[in-house]
């Protein structure tokens, strides 16, 4: 109802929008943003389509309201590449087909960062389990798991 | 945007969220870590007037360790428990591992999840079998209410509306305690269809005390009182362990959903409780750690 002014950064920038408390942050972000790399999926924290990062840490978008986050710093899939040189995750997801229609991936692209930020070099158990909390209907995960797999190896460099 | 409309406020000071509380009663509905309470309101099965945000009230977020209890404050997010528990209480550390996946630990609260009182979740069922405390505050004061006594039915804890959960306390098992958790889920970060769990201390070769909460299997988490009864004072051999969750299940009120009827459960709930003492056993004799 009452709208509210909100100012927080996300991939970097500074926004200041005014937003209505029931806007979920995913919502915020694809239209009020118009960054509508964050998919929406199943809207109750199920499939893990609308991960991104809050403070670092992966939360589901589809589950936070816009107006709780005054001040706070997000990362969606749009803050990953450097330019057109796409992140070393993104990089192993392309090369090792951990995509095919695309939809999962922007979630698991972020739980993936998150993931091997504090596991460097995981099991294929690890990772497995990691990524327990996004849906993806194509791949079967196989690729997926390989794709992470290699980007741990290229993280640690 | 899926949620009915709602008023939006965020005090800073527990008093401020208490006038809040008090001020809308039924109309209103907390908001801490929001991973249950949200999906409710995106599927508009709850459709409050006033959601009172407390995720910027000072003085909620503290672990503490005092009179042998660890002293968690509401909005202590999972994650965060997850790493401060740093060994003293292996229970804890892997029921919290079970809840949902990390981007929801990320969020979800420790207090949040009891207050939610999901009679299939984790927190609820160890705060039970730990005999812990839940610390609440109101305008009218403090209370302190025993697990036993707090949850009381689905989504439904002893908890006015006006009221807080401010702290919960965990008892920290003695030393040489020992411990067991299992539960059965569809897929991993999934509700337990059913699980248990178990504290166990042993001396000269018997049983001194047997702690057991069974969850999913019913309106709130249990305690399995006729096992702890049937194992207490005695020496734990596999059979009499097989005797203990037996009598137990044979008390246990399961319900049915489309996930499994009210037999199945009982049928796990046995299973599960006697492999949660077995490990509880075999870590309190020290042959398993």
């Amino acid at each position: 109802m009452t709208p509210r002014l909100i100012r927080l950064t996300v991939n970097g920038r500074a926004y200041t929008r005014s937003v209505e408390p029931r806007t979920t942050l995913v919502d915020f972000l694809r239209d009020d943003l118009d960054l509508t790399g964050t998919h929406v999926g199943c809207e109750h924290g199920v499939c893990g389509a609308c991960t991104v990062l809050l403070d670092g840490q992966p939360v589901r978008s589809c589950l936070l309201f816009a107006i709780q986050l005054d001040g706070a710093v997000v990362t969606t899939v749009e803050g990953l590449a450097d330019g057109e040189r796409l992140h070393p995750i993104q990089e192993a997801f392309r090369e090792h087909h951990g995509l095919q229609c695309g939809f999962c991936t922007p979630g698991l692209l972020l739980t993936a960062k998150a993931f091997l930020e504090e596991h460097p070099a995981p099991s294929d158990g690890e990772i497995r389990e990691a990524i327990a909390g996004n849906l993806c209907r194509c791949t079967g995960y196989h690729f997926i798991v390989d794709a992470i797999r290699a980007a741990a190896g290229g993280v640690r460099r | 945007m899926k949620p009915a409309p709602f008023e939006y406020v965020d005090p800073r000071t527990v008093d401020e969220a208490l006038d809040h509380l008090h001020r809308h009663g039924e109309e209103a509905k907390v908001l801490a870590g929001g991973q249950s309470l949200a999906p409710m309101l995106n599927f508009r099965l709850a459709r409050p007037a006033v959601l009172v945000d407390i995720n910027r009230v000072a003085g909620l977020d503290g672990v503490t360790e005092t009179n042998g209890a660890l002293r968690v404050g509401t909005l202590v997010r999972q994650r965060h428990l997850e790493r401060a528990i740093d060994g003293r209480f292996p229970l804890l550390a892997a029921g919290l591992k079970l809840i949902g996946h990390t981007a929801i630990r990320v969020r979800g609260t420790v207090g949040g999840s009891i207050a939610h009182a999901d009679p299939a979740a984790e927190l609820p069922a160890l705060l039970a079998c730990c005999d812990g405390v839940i610390l609440t505050r109101g305008r009218r004061g403090e209370r302190s209410i025993a697990a036993a006594e707090f949850f009381v039915g689905p989504l439904m804890t002893a908890l006015a509306p006006d009221e807080l959960v401010v702290e919960t306390r965990w008892p920290l098992p003695a030393p040489g305690t020992g411990w067991g958790l299992h539960e059965v889920a569809r897929r991993h970060g999934d509700f337990a269809l059913v699980g248990a769990a178990a504290l166990v201390a042993l001396s000269d070769g018997q049983v001194r005390s047997a702690r057991v909460a069974v969850f999913g299997c019913g309106a709130t988490p249990t305690r399995a009182a006729a096992a702890e009864a049937t194992l207490e004072g005695r020496v734990p051999t596999v059979a009499l362990i097989d005797d203990a969750a037996r009598a137990a299940a044979s008390k246990l009120d399961p319900h049915a959903d489309l996930h499994a009827s009210a037999e199945y459960r009982r049928r796990v709930a046995r299973t599960l409780m006697t492999r949660a003492l077995s490990d509880a056993i075999s870590r309190a004799s020290g042959s398993a750690r």
